[in-house]
């Protein structure tokens, strides 16, 4: 009996070697073959991923294509509507790069935080509200970018019951006949912290600010790994390819040192509804499982994560816990607003951190950036605003990196 | 907390005066749901979803527990955390990892669904508050606004909120993207003939019928909108 166990330093050497996962022992089929089975029965139209595009490894080993241009930006409405320094670098930095995109007005949110909250809608309202992005982006013939992680993950659960369930599929379709579209599905379902990914050689390779000094702790997005988790980047270079791969892998194309923590796979607190009506659970959950855990394993300059909940959640539960000296202080920044400052964006016209409630000067004195004459641009531009003598910023305001090489 | 109180199997007997047939019904409808087969496939018991779960650690909460009485079909112990438990799941989906394939987190939003379309007084009570929110999700397709944080709401998110509050429209017309700028009753510019195929979408799914349960003063005030933008219609 004994001769058969395998020795613990073997063990331990075989835990050091990368995952390299087998496509073929993937635990589902490949969803894609299913879709483009289900298109050539005249079912659905599937969106082709346009050129140019990178191919990425997912969990199982699968090849998934991230397009690089001609996006349609599915915006978040908590990204949008309490965090816009996310959105807006996102967009700022397609524009650095003269990617070519929509942002469009013919687009509503998935509705899945009221979903997951409140449970009142259904499955098949769901599918539609989806569908009829998916069809709208089509009928623009770009391709959907998903800004929220929550729309990412809740759009491939949804995915894979439209093509598992016929009577899903036949009730989608009478009312999008109603509403004059086509069943459209993407070929690949993308969030846009995997278009940063695919990008961060060339972001660090216009990178002006040096981010060497600092350390991050990185709060992987439950719905963007857990929620159809073949779907999601892994590299064997990251983490040895045992936990996903985006933002950590862009964090260290900049030169950020990326600190562990014990709670990684734990989620941020948000809870959907909680964070609206019973903020006691996620204020707690966030300080304790969260926040004062990177504390004091790493003590990290920002924690940096890739979703509109856990943003919102790690940055505004950590006052109220000042008040019980628990050890709070770290600014949370999202993915894309790191890659902007990187590249010199403008904190408060780009990154809009004033729309943070942590305190981000440390992070920024500590980059070397003179937040308060940045501060001060700002203030002229609101004055100008208040005076009516600009209506607000635009592009052209914004565009100019604070440094350049 | 004795033994009777916690486990699942002794535990059936909180809501012994309401009749079997109500819980088998709200069960069946639960387990009708096309997707529930592939949310629940048995149990282990291995509890590898407890560990991972958020919600087991602050509240008396477990997803094993949901994945055990739906698996033997115990119909007390469903009504229970029907009528307990359900609201405090954070649908992290944290418990896919699951080993049985099990996704307990969709099974707390069946369960959320079949309660709320009974109009059961624990859903009322637990999306007390949230009406505004479903009003704005409803009418703009987006779940939060700039114009939702104010600080009677947001107390605990600090003096920030306030200074927000002073600042909401400078602030607004400070953001260069063209869809966002100026914009702070909903998250971004939608056309109005997309909010229109959103309301046709809610009316012809009976979402708002699920509305109606939840609150039919809000119900009524959404289809007299709705109805009006709908018939506008060029
Ligand atoms: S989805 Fe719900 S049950 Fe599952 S881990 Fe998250 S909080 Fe727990
Ligand atoms: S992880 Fe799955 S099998 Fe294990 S206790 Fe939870 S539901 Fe049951």
């Amino acid at each position: 009996m004994s001769e058969k166990l395998i020795p613990l330093t073997e063990l331990r050497e075989r835990k050091a070697q990368p995952v390299k996962p087998n496509p073929e022992e993937a635990p589902h089929p490949d969803l894609r073959e299913e879709l483009f089975e289900l298109e050539a029965h005249g079912e659905l139209i599937v969106q082709r991923v346009p050129e140019p595009y990178v191919e990425v490894t997912t969990k199982f080993g699968r090849t998934k294509k991230v397009p690089i241009d001609h996006l349609w930006h599915h915006k978040s409405c908590g990204q949008c509507g309490h965090i816009p320094g996310y959105t807006t670098s996102i967009l700022w930095l397609n524009r650095q790069f003269g990617i070519d995109y929509i942002d469009p007005t013919d687009q509503t949110s998935c509705t899945g935080w009221n979903y997951y909250a409140s449970a009142t809608s259904n499955a098949v309202a769901q599918l539609l509200v989806m569908c009829r992005n998916f069809a709208a982006a089509y009928e623009t013939g770009y391709y959907p970018l998903i800004h929220c992680g929550t729309s990412y993950g809740h759009y491939k659960e949804l995915r894979e019951q439209l093509v598992h369930h016929k009577d899903l599929r036949d009730q989608v379709r009478r009312v999008l006949d109603k509403l004059g579209k086509p069943l459209v599905v993407p070929e690949e379902i993308v969030h846009y912290s995997e278009w940063v990914h695919v990008m961060r050689h060339r972001i660090a390779e216009r990178q002006v600010i040096d981010m060497r000094n600092i350390t991050a702790c990185v709060h992987p997005a439950c719905h963007y790994y857990k929620i159809v988790a073949e779907d999601a980047i892994y590299d064997p270079d990251i983490y040895g390819g045992q936990r996903t791969a985006t933002v950590t892998a862009l964090l260290q194309a900049l030169g950020i040192n990326v600190a562990d923590y014990s709670t990684w796979f734990d989620c941020c607190g948000f809870g959907f509804r909680h964070i609206l009506v019973q903020r006691d659970f996620t204020r707690s959950f966030a300080v304790l499982r969260k926040i004062e855990v990177m504390k004091d394993e790493a003590n990290p300059d920002m924690t940096v994560t890739h979703d509109t909940g856990c943003v919102t959640t790690l940055d505004k539960s950590q006052f109220a816990a000042k008040a019980h000296q628990r050890r709070v202080g770290v600014p949370v920044l999202a993915d894309s607003q790191v890659a902007a400052l990187a590249m010199g964006a403008h904190p408060f016209r780009v990154l809009q951190l004033h729309w943070h409630s942590t305190d981000w000067r440390p992070l920024l004195e500590k980059l070397g950036i003179d937040w308060q004459r940045h501060w001060a641009e700002f203030e002229d531009d609101l004055a100008a605003i208040e005076r009516g003598e600009k209506s607000g910023l635009t592009w052209e305001d914004a565009e100019q990196p604070i440094l350049t090489r | 907390m004795s033994v009777a109180t916690w486990s699942p199997t002794k535990a059936g007997h909180r809501y012994a005066e309401v009749p079997e047939e109500i819980k088998r019904q709200l069960f069946e409808e639960v387990k009708s749901d096309p997707r529930y087969p592939d949310f629940l496939y048995g149990c282990y018991e291995c509890g590898i979803c407890v560990s991972a779960c958020p919600s087991a650690r602050f509240y008396d909460f477990s997803p094993r527990v949901i994945a055990q009485a739906l698996a033997r079909e115990d119909i007390d112990r469903f009504y229970e955390i029907l009528m307990e438990d359900i609201w405090n799941c954070a649908q992290c989906f944290s418990c896919v990892r699951c080993p049985r394939g099990n996704n307990p987190g969709g099974l707390v939003t069946l369960m959320r669904e079949v309660a709320v379309r009974h109009g059961l007084e624990q859903a009322q009570q637990a999306l007390q508050g949230y009406s505004r929110v479903i009003y704005k999700i409803m009418l703009k397709g987006n779940q939060v606004s700039p114009d939702m944080l104010q600080p009677d709401f947001f107390p605990d998110w600090g003096p920030w909120v306030r200074e927000f509050s002073r600042n909401m429209t400078a602030w607004r017309k400070a953001i260069p993207v063209d869809t966002l700028r100026n914009v702070t009753d909903a998250a971004w510019r939608t056309d109005d003939k997309t909010l229109r195929e959103l309301y046709t979408i809610w009316f012809e799914t009976g979402n708002m019928e699920v509305i109606r349960e939840v609150d039919e003063g809000l119900y009524e005030l959404l289809v007299e909108i709705m109805e009006e933008e709908l018939e506008a219609a060029p």
